[in-house]
């Protein structure tokens, strides 16, 4: 289902294991400067909480992976591939990334089936049957495959927000980003999603996840990154950031979030 | 027996409610009274017409449709002269402005989202361009934007004897727009088979195209064979007919010009003032469509790797489609009323044969009563068939 | 990995000098792709090449204040052919020393308007000063009392036709529209009937058919001997074809009531009439604002077509100016002239509207 393309072996700067680099990128909105020295590798299997105030760039850290966002300066390379005005490159980055939006945007006027094999009939040119067979068993894995045929004005904001994710999986990405998945839901269906996004965990796959479940990030992460005004103020393992903040801000964070 | 006053008595059977009281009464006896006001009035309208038609000696019913009408009409697609009856006469006014309108329709809606999209367009000169577009051409009202343009075509264009000659073969002048065309040729219908046959080919294309993709996932290029085919056949079929050149030249005959095809000014003027004024409501039309569709959608769709093209096509046009179809049906019918204005700068429309009628035979109610029928019939098509699509749209939810 | 990240030292480093600033805003919305790199230079071209010929026309070649004679020797716009013939123009047939009547009543009118643009300012009072103030401004143009010399209604044209039309023909539109929109919804089949039909028919047909009505067969609905002026019977033609359209605005109105204030109104004891005037049309009428003044909007383009039954307004006086011998030729002029007038009117009554829609909407 997927061509295997050889990752580029001539920049000595990417380390064999990184799946994800971010070598000093930089982002302005105008004179804004929103994103400011961002470095971040993230490995294979590798999990990654963001966290942080609102503004301090975090979303838009994650869009700038899957180039909903451009960066001005500095370097992204995803796979291998380094992230540039290329729009080959661009497509071959998005079909490996994976991308779980706050609201969802499920296709309203598709039924959840055609909702998951839109991208593997059209961008990966996958037979129909075959689309169709990947699409209910991720469907499955989230739990609600008799919604097969439904419409998605016709689902719950839980439900939505799985089959957003099993959209996402059936392009059987390398990577995948969730901005906010569970902030645009009602408390009780919080948990739905957080349970297929650790199943998710369990099996391998390598996450970047900005959100203020804390839960989540305990149990899961193997970092936790706080950002505030554009800068990663503070990495950790989750066990010595919750327990042990190094810097102020941080520290002010906790304190709000965690009352 | 005691008195409960909950309506009923000891047993138990509803007390007889006051006539006036009872609700369901009450509504009998407004609509009764309704009915009855609009009758007498109807009835008294109609014997003072009545009165007044014989004392004015005015002739009632449908009869004059067989009378000789003895008027020219400018413009007619069917053969028609002064000596036909009304009743051909009306119809010569029916196809015009069916001719007009229909001409109208497509241009309206090409040039309209053309500019709805251009006011959406990244590129700021395009879209405030067209945004001034929109307001001015909105508030404007459509009959001073037809004298306009008519004004311009009788000041501006020269006689025929000096008539403007932009391209070989076209003259421009106040007597309209004249070209040369292909001259009548035998291969000509066969052409037109083999455009038929083209279309027939390219829907089993489209059908054969999409069972290959999804049983392989191959795509096919279906446009672009499509249009090679609609586009080839005919050309083929010209070629093998002996490829005939033969024009139609226009030739200045006296005071005009003879062959060729004639657009006339009247014609122009209306079509140029009724397009250009709709186009700018069915700009807004497509802009609030397009904007409809949130901007989530689209990084959905293109954060699975979906090129802007199929994102545009299986995403974007399906949603602003469900949103633009209504106001724009709205604004082609609106586009068919307005053509009734034809009557002010003299293309014989429906309206304007009408009215020259109602002049001739002194038939007002007659004359009227047909032309609000004719407007009716294209309203109700209209209105049944924008029910029939929002029904066929509308999007699933609980 | 337990790093903590060290705090770097606080320099800012600057934004690319192509984003920002002059260039940066060129960059990004004239040249930000190859496309439209392309259009916007095509743009500029086509402007390069025709806006000094038609600053030419209109601005430096131009007469302003000659004769018609003057005109036709020039080559440039002739913009005299306004200032010349301004009175015929704005006032048609109005007896010439007594024009200072309508710019009154005009003037009276564009006050009025303007005063009522403050939602602060919508209170019974305001009304009262509408009521009064029509009443002034049809004493002015009718005459006959307070010692004003009468002038006959056939004499009235120009732009206070316009506006009488069009200000008295939504003015009783309004509350004939919202009775055909409630008896559309009303559950009484006949009247429910009556009303949809009457909708459907009036909107379904161009509003030329019934001028061409209130011309040539009103006059045979009235008994002999009584007549109403052409005026009257356009104006009534006028406020039928609007009140339709008011009818289905209103309804997307009271479509977009809920169940409940209908209940709750009920509950309280309301009887029909009651609900409908205290409940559900203030809310009602509020929530389609907009969409009533875009039908104000149009019904004051509308007026123009009255030029086809012969009545004299802005659009046919001036083109009684442009069949004046001396003036004729120079329609271009003329016509720019009115459509300027109706685009300030029509321009300021669509802001107002989305300034509305506005505020309204962070109101609620």
């Amino acid at each position: 289902m997927m061509s295997n393309k050889q990752p580029e072996k001539n920049e000595k700067e990417s380390s064999n294991d990184a799946i994800i680099e971010i070598i000093e990128m930089h982002k302005w909105f105008g004179e804004f400067h929103v994103l400011n020295n961002i470095n971040l590798k993230v490995r294979k299997q590798e999990r990654i909480v963001i966290c942080g105030p609102s503004g301090s760039g975090k979303s838009t850290l994650i869009r700038c992976v899957n180039r909903l966002e451009e960066h001005q300066r500095g370097r992204i390379i995803v796979d291998g591939t380094e992230l540039t005005n290329d729009v080959k490159n661009i497509e071959k980055i998005r079909a490996e990334v994976g991308m779980v939006f706050q609201q969802f945007n499920l296709f309203p006027h598709l039924n959840i089936i055609e909702n998951l094999t839109l991208g593997p009939i059209w961008a990966r040119k996958v037979p129909k049957k075959e689309a169709e067979e990947t699409a209910m068993y991720y469907l499955e894995k989230v739990h609600i495959p008799e919604q097969a045929l439904k419409y998605p004005g016709q689902l719950s904001g839980g439900q939505q927000q799985r089959v957003a994710i099993a959209r996402s999986l059936c392009m059987n990405p390398k990577v995948m980003l969730f901005d906010e998945p569970t902030s645009a839901l009602d408390p009780e269906m919080v948990k739905e999603v957080l349970d297929v996004m650790m199943s998710l965990a369990r099996e391998g796959m390598t996450m970047i996840v900005v959100s203020h479940e804390m839960g989540f990030a305990k149990s899961v992460a193997h970092r936790v990154l706080f950002m505030d005004f554009g800068r990663v103020v503070e990495e950790n393992t989750p066990k010595e950031f919750f327990e042990n903040p190094q810097h102020e801000r941080t520290k002010l964070f906790l304190s709000q979030i965690l009352h | 027996m005691q008195e409960i006053s909950d309506g009923t008595t000891a047993d138990n059977i509803p007390e007889k409610v006051p006539f006036f009281n009872d609700p369901a009464k009450r509504s009998i006896m407004f609509q009764l009274g309704v009915m009855l006001i609009l009758v007498l009035l109807g009835y008294y309208l109609i014997a003072n017409t009545m009165a007044n038609l014989e004392r004015q000696s005015i002739a009632t019913g449908l009869g004059f449709l067989e009378k000789e009408s003895s008027f020219e009409i400018g413009e007619s697609l069917i053969s028609y002269s002064a000596a036909d009856t009304y009743a051909r006469a009306l119809l010569v006014g029916v196809i015009n402005t069916l001719i007009v309108s229909f001409i109208g329709i497509i241009l309206t809606v090409i040039l309209g989202t053309v500019i709805g999209v251009a006011r959406l367009s990244a590129n700021w000169l395009v879209s405030r361009m067209a945004a001034v577009y929109i307001e001015v051409f909105q508030n404007i009202p459509v009959l001073l934007q037809l004298f306009f343009w008519y004004a311009i075509f009788y000041e501006f264009l020269p006689s025929p004897r000096q008539a403007l000659g932009p391209v070989t073969g076209v003259f421009l002048s106040n007597r309209g727009l004249v070209f040369a065309v292909p001259a009548s040729h035998p291969a000509h219908k066969y052409m037109a088979v083999a455009f038929l046959g083209g279309c027939v080919l390219v829907y089993l294309l489209r059908r054969w195209a999409r069972k290959r993709q999804e049983s392989t996932g191959k795509p096919f290029p279906v446009f672009r064979v499509s249009v090679g085919i609609i586009i080839g056949l005919p050309l083929i079929t010209w070629w093998l007919a002996g490829a005939p050149t033969a024009m139609d030249v226009p030739v200045l005959a006296g005071f005009n010009f003879k062959g060729g095809v004639n657009i006339s000014p009247e014609f122009s003027a209306l079509l140029l003032g009724l397009v250009l004024y709709t186009a700018a409501f069915v700009a807004e039309a497509v802009r609030a469509g397009i904007q409809s569709v949130s901007k989530g959608q689209t990084e959905a769709a293109m954060s699975m790797g979906l090129k802007s093209g199929k994102v545009l096509n299986l995403v974007i046009l399906p949603q602003a489609l469900r949103v633009i179809i209504p106001p724009l049906t709205n604004q082609m019918l609106s586009l068919t009323k307005n053509s009734s204005l034809a009557v002010a700068i003299g293309y014989p429309d429906f309206v304007s044969v009408a009215g020259t009628t109602i002049n001739q035979t002194g038939q007002a109610m007659e004359g009227i009563a047909m032309m609000m029928v004719v407007y009716l019939f294209f309203s109700l098509t209209t209105s049944a068939f924008m029910n029939w699509y929002n029904k066929k749209t509308a999007l699933v939810e609980r | 990995m337990t790093e903590a990240i060290v705090e770097q030292t606080e320099e800012t480093i600057k934004p690319p000098a192509t984003s920002v600033g002059v260039i940066g805003w060129i960059k990004a919305n004239l040249f930000n792709s190859w496309f439209n790199a392309v259009l916007t230079i095509v743009i500029l071209y086509f402007f390069w090449k025709i806006v000094p010929s038609f600053i030419r026309w209109a601005f430096i070649d131009s007469l302003w204040m000659s004769t018609g004679a003057e005109c036709h020797e020039a080559g440039g716009a002739c913009w005299s052919i306004i200032p010349a013939n301004i009175r015929f123009i704005l006032f048609g047939f109005f007896p010439y020393e007594l024009q200072w009547r309508p710019l009154l009543a005009m003037i009276m009118l564009v006050g009025l308007l303007y005063y009522s643009q403050n939602r602060k300012h919508w209170k019974k009072s305001l009304a009262y000063a509408w009521f009064i103030g029509l009443f002034i401004m049809g004493l002015l143009m009718k005459g006959g009392l307070f010692g004003l010399a009468p002038v006959e209604s056939s004499q009235w044209g120009g732009l206070p036709l316009t506006l009488l039309l069009s200000v008295f023909g939504l003015t009783a539109a309004y509350p004939l529209g919202v009775l055909f929109a409630l008896g559309r919804q009303s559950r009484m089949p006949a009247i429910k009937t009556v009303c949809v039909v009457y909708i459907e028919l009036i909107r379904g047909v161009p509003l030329i058919t019934l001028l061409f009505m209130s011309s040539v067969v009103f006059p045979l609905f009235l008994p002999e001997g009584i007549t109403i002026n052409k005026i009257l019977r356009a104006q009534v033609a006028i406020i039928l074809f609007t009140a339709a359209y008011i009818a289905e605005v209103v309804r997307g109105g009271l479509q977009g009531m809920s169940k409940g204030q209908y209940e709750a109104a009920e509950s309280i004891g309301l009887n029909y009439y009651q609900t409908m005037r205290l409940v559900i049309l203030p809310q009602a009428l509020k929530i389609v604002i907009p969409p009533t003044v875009s039908q104000l909007i149009s019904a004051f383009k509308d007026t123009s077509l009255v030029v086809i039954i012969a009545l004299y307004d802005l659009l046919k006086t001036t083109q009684s100016v442009l069949s004046d011998p001396k003036w004729m030729g120079f329609s271009t002029e003329a016509y720019i002239f009115i459509a300027l007038i109706y685009f300030v009117c029509c321009f300021f009554m669509s802001n107002y509207s989305r300034k509305l829609e506005q505020e309204l909407d962070t109101g609620l």
